[in-house]
């Protein structure tokens, strides 16, 4: 038996815990709710079949072969099965947890390796780097490069899936939310609440404006808000992808950068990093120096739309086409099943007036995003991507909205392969909701 | 307990399950069939390795037949969706197993699975009309039919329901389908008193109302299933019962006052759900209730022991005195009014002295409901978990003959070899009537 099974059995029978494998009784309820599971109704593709692998590569029944590690990989960590599970199996822990063990053993090939690499190391963590490239992706967009590149062919020589994504990318900025639009914005009107602004990582590269116009919404709602320029990346790419070590060192100092910035709340509008922020107490739970703060931290994360229908002040939205426009919503799985927080983009949508929310079948369920997965696993993101997009078209929807980059970048690609009868546009619910803003409260 | 099998085989269609059949029959190789498995007598390990059967491939429904009311499916179809096709025809398939979401039509046949509604619309055995299987040297069988009679021959249907995977591969099925009740009403009465929940159970049946639906739960269930569910139970009440009838409007309401009245007489405070909505999350927490238990103990241990239903508060009283006897923790929820209940031992399988305690407890409370008429098995199955004590229920020579049956139908004992009949059977607990 090969060497490097052996190591990674013993880091997986190390890493795993082993409480949540033993409290998964088996029953199957998660079955129905997992999309690889969906897609190919294979056991070995479902919650269940994923912890019966670990489980019997920690009793030592198994070696995490090749196969074991596709299936670790095959997961889109969408944690749609911890909703349904009964017994509470932290599903979410365990699979980060074999995937750290993987990555401490990695056999990937070169290309997750350089997409890994690139991503979880180089990039993300780094605003600065970030910064300079979404100057550059600006650049290549802005000087006619990126027009001769799709005219030359040479973007061909890109894998398909990652020509996909350079063409719905969208217009990249070198500067960020702060530097558009400043560090502090004070409240309309009389204060509920400091509120700091995550910007994300992605978001202020590639959605900048999408950050600027959360400022306003939340300004307009009531909200003074502080953007701490210390902030990092949140580390979810990372933690999700196995790389946990660096995600606890991101952790750290933005729990310095918002503790500082003496703050009410802390801010998302993209439910994969609000996900992980809200989970950073149990991210740093074994680091005694800092487990208060991470605890401070995480019971103040809360999502936009959630802080603005609870709290804020809500403005009137209107539509202003003559028609009647629909407008429908794509889940973004850890807003909805790690931040529970679902229901609030839809109260929020309801409240536009001269538009009709349309539900979409399945809408809970992932897109094939999953943070790098449509990268990582370009087929099985595209089969659940089809199937997305058939439900997507059903609607018959003007506006297909989304409150993450990932999610919002998969739609905008899946508009442009599974094309409708109609144009549907796909958008952020924060700016679709400040285009809309009518009244002022 | 698991096993790994040495291979898995998703089929098609009954040809590919036929030519499957007679390879592993000529080489004498062990076949388990299975659904999602989700049974809970592990009825599908490969505990002798061999072939496991996935049967999700074959998951289509054939045919709605709007003339006779009956359904012909494949074995792999997911009993809720199955369901939720016949309500689209305007039709009603009334079993409805706590896994229904995800366990399928086939694996349902092969442990006659009751459900929530058992009492009043019987299970899974009610339903089944017809059946095409494939027997251990690959032949094809068809039995039964559209017909409401048919005495042509043994009733090899009901044979095949409810014998888990050890006599043949269930291919295709024929259902009954009914028409649906016209409305329903859901109630739920809180006890400060277990046995008072008990002896409404009895006094319902003796008022010769039958109801729909008619759930026990106890507090510790109670509990743990409003965690998961957050209805906003009495999580201080001893027990609860859930109760639904339905029919026509009239006859609803006026069984769901006498039903009322004697949950008045026991002392129970009562409340009726006000939408069809509230109703249905009642009863889907109380299908959650097995694996929300398994919140408070690594280890679940779930049984299924069953008595006539006039003998719901006596086996109550039993389980609670067996499980102070031997130390252990068990809750009870179940189908009261079926006198089917499923008292939950929560513990560690890795604390030996108190896993062998568990075990002795069990042990004792099938006795005690063999003693009150009853059966070591409501709806569970067999399987390995209950095969040394089948002996208990059917005695030596229906063991006897039970094997005989099996050794006509599978002569190489290739079918889910290991399931159902055990060597040694155990030795029948005396009651300890002090």
């Amino acid at each position: 038996m090969p060497e490097r099974e052996l190591s990674l059995a013993e880091t997986l029978a190390r890493k795993l815990d082993y409480d949540q494998l033993v409290n998964c009784m088996r029953c199957g309820f998660c079955l129905p709710a997992c999309p690889t599971f969906g897609e190919t109704g294979l056991e070995q593709e479902s919650p269940r079949g994923r912890i019966a692998q670990m489980k019997a590569v920690a009793d030592g029944l198994m070696m995490p072969d090749d196969a074991f590690r596709t299936q670790m990989d095959h997961c889109l960590g969408c944690r749609a099965c911890e909703t349904v599970c009964p017994a509470g199996v932290q599903y979410g822990r365990l699979i980060e947890q074999a995937r750290e063990a993987i990555a401490e053993h990695p056999v990937y090939p070169v290309r997750v390796k350089v997409i890994r690499n690139l991503t979880f190391r180089r990039l993300f963590p780094h605003p600065k780097r970030l910064n300079r490239l979404g100057g550059l992706v600006r650049f290549y967009q802005t000087s006619g490069l990126q027009r001769a590149a799709r005219k030359s062919g040479a973007l061909r020589l890109l894998p398909e899936h990652l020509q996909a994504m350079e063409a719905v990318m969208p217009d990249a900025s070198g500067q960020g939310v702060v530097g558009l639009a400043g560090e502090f914005h004070p409240a309309r009107g009389e204060p509920i609440a400091r509120v700091g602004l995550f910007r994300g990582c992605i978001m202020d590269v590639l959605f900048a404006r999408t950050n600027v116009n959360t400022v306003n919404l939340l300004t307009a709602a009531g909200f003074d808000v502080v953007i701490p320029d210390a902030q990092n990346c949140c580390g979810a790419l990372q933690a999700h992808g196995g790389e946990t070590e660096i995600a606890r060192d991101l952790a750290r100092k933005n729990i310095r950068a918002f503790k500082e910035a003496g703050v009410d709340f802390i801010v998302t509008n993209a439910g994969g990093c609000g996900a992980l922020l809200a989970e950073y107490d149990q991210l740093l739970e074994e680091d005694g120096a800092i487990r208060e703060d991470a605890a401070w931290f995480a019971e103040r994360v809360v999502d936009v739309s959630r802080l603005i229908v609870e709290r804020g002040r809500i403005p009137v939205f209107r539509e202003k086409e003559r028609r009647k426009v629909r407008i429908t919503y794509q889940d973004s799985c850890h807003l909805r099943n790690v931040m529970k927080s679902g229901a609030y983009p839809r109260t929020l949508l309801r409240r536009v007036e001269n538009a009709e929310f349309v539900e979409m079948a399945e809408a809970d369920r992932c897109c094939g995003s999953a943070g790098i997965y449509n990268l990582t696993q370009p087929e099985m993101s595209g089969r659940i991507l089809k199937r997305k997009m058939e439900h997507a078209n059903r609607t018959k929807a003007d506006y297909l909205l989304t409150s993450n980059p990932g999610c919002w970048l998969q739609m905008k690609h899946g508009t442009r392969q599974h094309p409708g009868e109609s144009p549907m546009e796909v958008m952020h619910i924060v700016d679709y909701l400040w285009e809309r803003i009518a009244e002022m409260p | 307990m698991q096993a790994l099998p040495d291979g898995v085989i998703y089929p098609a269609d009954t040809r590919q399950v036929s030519a499957v059949l007679k390879v592993l029959h000529e080489y004498r190789i062990p076949l388990v069939t299975r659904g999602s498995g989700t049974n809970l007598c592990g009825g599908t390990i490969p505990v002798q390795g061999g072939v496991v059967m996935v049967m999700h491939r074959m998951n289509r429904l054939l045919e709605l037949d709007l003339e006779n009311l009956t359904a012909t499916v494949q074995p792999g179809m997911i009993t809720a969706d199955f369901a939720a096709e016949v309500e689209k025809a305007g039709l009603f398939y009334p079993p409805d197993p706590g896994s229904m979401k995800i366990s399928t039509i086939g694996g349902n046949i092969a442990e006659c699975s009751g459900g929530l509604r058992g009492l009043k619309y019987g299970t899974t055995k009610d339903y089944v009309l017809g059946l095409e299987a494939v027997l251990a040297n690959g032949d094809v069988i068809r039995t039964g039919g559209k017909l409401v009679k048919d005495v042509a021959g043994y009733d090899l249907t009901k044979l095949l329901v409810g014998s888990e995977g050890t006599l043949a591969v269930i291919t295709e099925a024929t259902l009954k389908l009914i028409p649906p009740p016209k409305s329903k009403k859901t109630m739920l009465a809180s006890y400060a008193d277990l046995y008072g929940a008990a002896r409404t159970v009895s006094s319902i049946i003796a008022a010769q109302i039958i109801p729909a639906t008619l759930e026990i739960m106890d507090n510790a269930t109670i509990r743990v299933v409003e965690d998961f569910a957050r209805l906003g139970l009495p999580v201080d009440a001893a027990a609860v019962l859930i109760i639904e009838q339905d029919g026509e409007p009239e006859t609803v309401e006026r069984d769901m006052a006498r039903i009322r009245d004697i949950c008045l007489r026991e002392k129970a405070a009562i409340e009726v759900a006000s939408t069809a909505e509230e109703a249905d999350k009642l009863l889907a927490a109380r299908r959650t209730a097995l694996t929300a238990l398994s919140r408070l103990r690594p280890t679940t241990i779930l049984e299924d022991a069953t008595v006539p239903r006039s003998k719901i508060a006596d086996m109550l009283l039993a389980i609670n005195r067996i499980a102070d006897k031997y130390g252990i923790q068990i809750a009870t929820f179940g189908h009261a009014g079926d006198g089917n209940l499923h008292p939950t031992a929560m513990t560690d399988a890795r604390n030996e002295d108190e896993l062998h305690r568990v075990e002795e407890a069990f042990a004792e409370i099938f006795a005690a409901a063999i003693e009150l008429g009853g059966t070591i098995t409501g709806e569970h199955g067999v399987g390995v978990v209950k095969a040394p004590y089948l002996e208990w229920k059917a005695g030596p020579a229906g063991v006897e003959l039970m094997k005989r049956i099996k050794q006509a139908f599978d002569p190489h004992g290739l079918l889910n070899p290991g399931k159902m009949f055990a060597a040694p059977a155990r030795k029948r607990v005396v009651i300890d009537r002090a």
